[in-house]
């Protein structure tokens, strides 16, 4: 395999809260191969945006990040600010859940763009202007010269975010970390924007790392899929291996409250995520599986390769004999 | 931040008393203002001598501070540590009672003015953005000759120079912003699920009113009424300090009374006079702000604090 | 955007004619005009009297005397005040630029160093100088202008000569006594004080106003989205940041101009300050109807045109708001 373009390895993110420091992200490893389209999935809290948040240096003060992140070879953990500023948009960059808040209201669409340019390149004015029209026609927004004139809110909510796409592709970075892109938007829209995001990283050769709650979405773009919770990596391996053959119970979980056709009933899973202020021993899906046993409770188990997949439950390859 | 941290789950009210708890200044404040309530409730074992009463036999005008007279006399001799508690009441009588009455008024004229909408919606907002933008202290003293001269309402609103026409002069404008809030309140919550919800259901108005209303309105409306204390009493020291407040009878006191006849003594020195009714004046209305503003930390979800 | 504000200002004459009714009115019946006549000129003849009613619109119809007045007022032909011995034009005039003056310079720095001080604030929240900023600011707000006026007063025009031997800050008027002639110097020495009395005020209302909203816009998502552009971060507060923090500070600013005119007649008449405080107290003590009118029609006419400018002002700042 070659090397990765975003390397992750251990990563934990603490907060530092009034009640205590929260344990957000504990010791993630993850690799991001260039050109390649990534799922992260999870459930809000699960610490999946925070890890690449912190990746990004835009956790805020509170936060203490620790482990190793390489990009391309640069150690991001630990940059000074100016550094991870000239990582920040050139190398990597970001597309943000809601594209209402994320677009700044006061500013035209064109001058936010054409900002993104001219932070990291000595474009003229007019360059810039000319290459951020050409980048609106790029994701598809019909008559981009007038368009660039506009404001946010003369946007459609999918035209916005099409907007964000092309800001973040702008200086064509080797990772674009897209946050939810799809989850803001009508369901007739998502299908656009993912095509959109599909077809830059096609064009600009740019790994995309998708994160989701979305297992649907995932199923459409994605070739591997990694699934998180509680702050840490419960299963990760094929899309296709992980559809067919989940081997954590969370997992199995996830897709058993998946809408499907010819499926009678959408099976939730039971309880509710842990607290990370008390963060649990062990395993910390155990008190919502049907399979838990007291081994469950002795350390955080790590991901072992299981079929296709890995998988961090002691009991996988045990289980999936059974259904 | 998509990625919402999980915290234990807590009572709203909890919440809330642990947000008031936090703000330093407001506790600081409830002190404050809890030592200085018993101070005035408790005048005839806690002030020296009567609001009259001069503190030795002549000479005893413009004394320093010393045994006898603690904070200094004034011109005529009394004593300047007792009047100030006889002031800090009546300034405190004006600033409970204006607020009650004006926030009464206000929550009554604003949940009326929200839920009926229509002429009398515009016609209250109308008033209230004109008496808004007008500078206050103009508004006031003119309202307070016209309240004055019109004898049909003397029964209501007292003698000109007594203290309940003070009250009855600050909740006539007391009224106007604690209405604005309500009904903004009601309108927000006009387009709520729930009230929806209970209309469905078949629940009367007042039903609504006092299950949801209310209920959802408390903190807000608390704001309001600490506010309209602190507007009270500065309000009555403005009038007071140019001659319009409530007179003096028989000795009778205000802190705004005393801060006014600082205004005499500045030039000639007299320090005292001028430092302690300042520094009670401001004690107060700077206690009762932090409670004010604690009150809204506490009961506004929508907190900002980093992370 | 220009037929809005021609829109707006030919709106602002009826609104302006009501307004003065609705005072017009308030001061006949607070200020009994006719009797104050009376009382300071108690040898007047009934002829004498009756002209007094007739100049000012002193009709008991109050619609009528109204009208009276209205168009007096409109050609300019102003009565005298009501000792008869003062024309109101000048006196206003003279009033409203010592005014002006000292209530530009108050909001100015007022306006300045609250800004300031609540960015300062914002931008470590909850730190050392975000709880000093704050606690100053509620200090600030605690603090009635005559308080803080009388406190000056003690210090520099007692203390100061007598401890320093000198007069740092003069304590009343714009000039000493006897002076004439322009001379910017010692007007601006007298002005140190009063402007410092208002823009304490001012400071303390904007620094709070600046602190919260910009914590509203510290918090926002577009300021990730600037940030994860990796431009500066002063670049992401001074672009991003500051212009959206500033459209709630303007409209509440509007609004404050009342309190800051508040501030203004209290602060001008401790410092025996000659502007249009000091005007209208004097004025408004004697019952002086033909002073107190035009006073209050400038005043209407003020508060009118700073509620246009801030809605102009508003628009220019968001482009999501559109003046129709």
């Amino acid at each position: 395999m070659p090397t990765p373009i975003l390397e992750i390895r251990n990563l934990q993110v603490t907060f530092n809260t009034p009640v205590g420091p929260l344990v957000a992200v504990r010791g993630v490893d993850i690799d991001v191969h260039a050109g390649e389209m990534l799922a992260v999935v999870g459930e809000s809290g699960s610490g999946k945006s925070v890890s690449f948040l912190a990746a990004m240096g835009l956790l805020p003060r509170s936060a203490t990040v620790t482990g190793s992140a390489l990009l391309d070879g640069q150690q991001l953990v630990g940059m000074t600010p100016k550094q991870m500023r000239s990582v920040r948009g050139r190398l990597m960059s970001m597309i943000f859940q809601d594209p209402l808040s994320a677009l700044n209201p006061v500013h035209r669409v064109g001058a936010q763009i054409t900002e993104m340019l001219r932070a990291h390149t000595k474009m003229s004015e007019r360059a810039a202007n000319a290459r951020a029209v050409e980048l609106l026609e790029i994701v598809g927004i019909p008559q981009p010269g007038d368009r660039a004139m506009q404001y946010p809110h003369e946007f459609s909510g999918g035209m916005r975010q099409r907007v964000v796409i092309a800001m973040a592709i702008a200086n064509s970075p080797k990772v674009l970390i897209a946050d939810e892109p799809t989850t803001a938007l009508d369901v007739t829209v998502q299908a656009q924007i993912l095509e959109v995001i599909q077809r830059v990283q096609v064009q600009f050769g740019t790994a995309v790392v998708l994160i989701t709650h979305d297992l649907g979405v995932v199923a459409r773009v994605c070739e591997r899929v990694n699934v998180m919770y509680a702050g840490c990596f419960v299963e990760r391996g094929n899309v296709h291996g992980i559809f067919e053959q989940p081997t954590h119970p969370y997992t199995r979980g996830l897709l058993a409250s998946l809408p499907q056709t010819g499926v009678g009933r959408l099976v939730p899973i039971a309880g509710f995520p842990p607290n990370m202020l008390r963060p649990p021993s062990g395993c910390a899906f155990r008190a919502r599986c049907d399979h838990a046993v007291e081994a469950c409770g002795s350390a955080i188990p790590p991901l072992v390769p299981v079929g296709e997949s890995e998988s961090a439950c002691i009991r996988a390859s045990e289980l999936m004999g059974r259904k | 931040m998509n990625d919402d941290v999980v915290v234990p789950a807590k009572s709203p009210r909890r919440m809330a008393y642990e947000r008031f708890v936090s703000h330093r200044g407001a506790v600081v404040g409830v002190f404050v203002l809890t030592i200085l309530v018993v101070f005035v409730a408790l005048s005839p074992f806690t002030a020296r001598y009567g609001v009259n009463e001069a503190v030795q036999a002549p000479p005893n005008y413009f004394l320093s501070p010393r045994a006898n007279a603690w904070l200094g006399t004034d011109d005529i001799g009394r004593d300047l540590y007792s009047r100030l508690i006889y002031g800090v009441r009546v300034s405190l009588v004006i600033g409970f009672f204006s607020a009650v009455i004006s926030v009464f008024l206000g929550c009554l004229i604003g949940a009326v003015a929200g839920f009926r909408g229509g002429m009398f919606d515009d016609i209250i907002m109308r008033i209230t953005d004109l008496f808004l933008a007008f500078p206050f202290l103009v508004t006031l003293l003119v309202m307070r000759n016209m309240l004055g001269a019109i004898t049909w309402l003397r029964p209501i609103t007292g003698d000109l120079s007594s203290v309940r026409f003070i009250i009855v002069l600050f909740a006539i404008f007391g009224w106007m912003s604690v209405a604005r809030i309500v009904r903004g309140q009601v309108l927000a919550l006009k387009e709520r699920e729930f009230i929806e919800a209970a209309r469905a259901v078949g629940a009367s108005r007042w039903y609504i009113v006092r299950r949801h209303l209310l209920p959802n309105s408390i903190g807000p409306i608390m704001v309001a009424l600490t506010f309209s204390v602190v507007g009270a009493i500065l309000s009555e020291s403005t009038l007071a300090f140019f001659g319009y407040g409530p007179q003096a009878g028989a000795g009778a006191t205000s802190l705004g009374i005393l801060v006014g006849q600082a205004k005499g003594a500045v030039n000639t020195g007299f320090w005292w006079l001028a430092v302690f009714p300042c520094l009670a004046l401001v004690i107060i209305a700077l206690s009762i702000n932090f409670i004010g503003d604690a009150l809204r930390d506490a009961t506004d979800p929508r907190m900002v604090k980093d992370a | 955007m220009l037929k809005y504000v021609v829109r707006r200002l030919a709106w602002s004459i009826p609104t302006l004619c009501f307004v003065t009714f609705l005072v017009y009115v308030a001061l006949r019946i607070g200020t009994n005009p006719v009797e104050s006549y009376k009382r300071i000129n108690p040898r007047a003849s009934p002829e004498k009297i009756a002209q007094y009613i007739d100049v000012n619109g002193l009709d008991p119809n109050y619609v009528r005397g109204y009208f009276r007045w209205l168009v007096n007022f409109i050609t300019l032909d102003w009565p005298r005040s009501i000792k008869g011995s003062r024309e109101v034009a000048p006196a206003l005039k003279d009033a409203l630029a010592n005014t002006l003056r000292l209530g530009t310079a108050a909001s100015v720095v007022g306006i300045t160093v609250g800004l300031l001080l609540g960015i300062f604030a914002a931008l470590r929240p909850g730190g050392r100088r975000d709880v000093a900023v704050n606690t100053a600011a509620f200090v600030g707000i605690s603090i009635p202008p005559y308080v803080s006026a009388i406190l000056f007063q003690l210090f520099f025009a007692v203390y100061w000569s007598r401890w320093f031997g000198s007069t740092l800050f003069p304590t009343s008027g714009v000039y000493p006594p006897g002076q004439t002639g322009f001379n910017l110097g010692l007007m601006i020495r007298h002005m140190v004080l009063p402007t410092m009395v208002v823009a304490i005020q001012i400071i303390a209302v904007y620094a709070r106003y600046m602190r919260s909203s910009l914590l509203d816009v510290l918090s926002s998502e577009y300021m990730r989205t600037a940030r994860s552009k990796g431009i500066s971060e002063r670049r992401v507060l001074f672009k991003h940041g500051l212009r959206n923090a500033l459209i709630p500070v303007v409209t509440i600013a509007a609004l404050d101009v009342g309190s800051i005119v508040g501030g203004l007649i209290i602060t001008e008449n401790i410092f025996s300050y000659p502007g249009m405080g000091k005007y209208f107290l004097s004025a408004f003590g004697e019952g002086d109807f033909p002073l107190l009118m035009p006073w209050m029609v400038l005043i209407v006419f003020s508060v009118l045109l700073f509620n246009l400018l801030a809605d102009v002002s508003y628009a220019w700042l968001d482009p999501r708001i559109r003046l129709e």
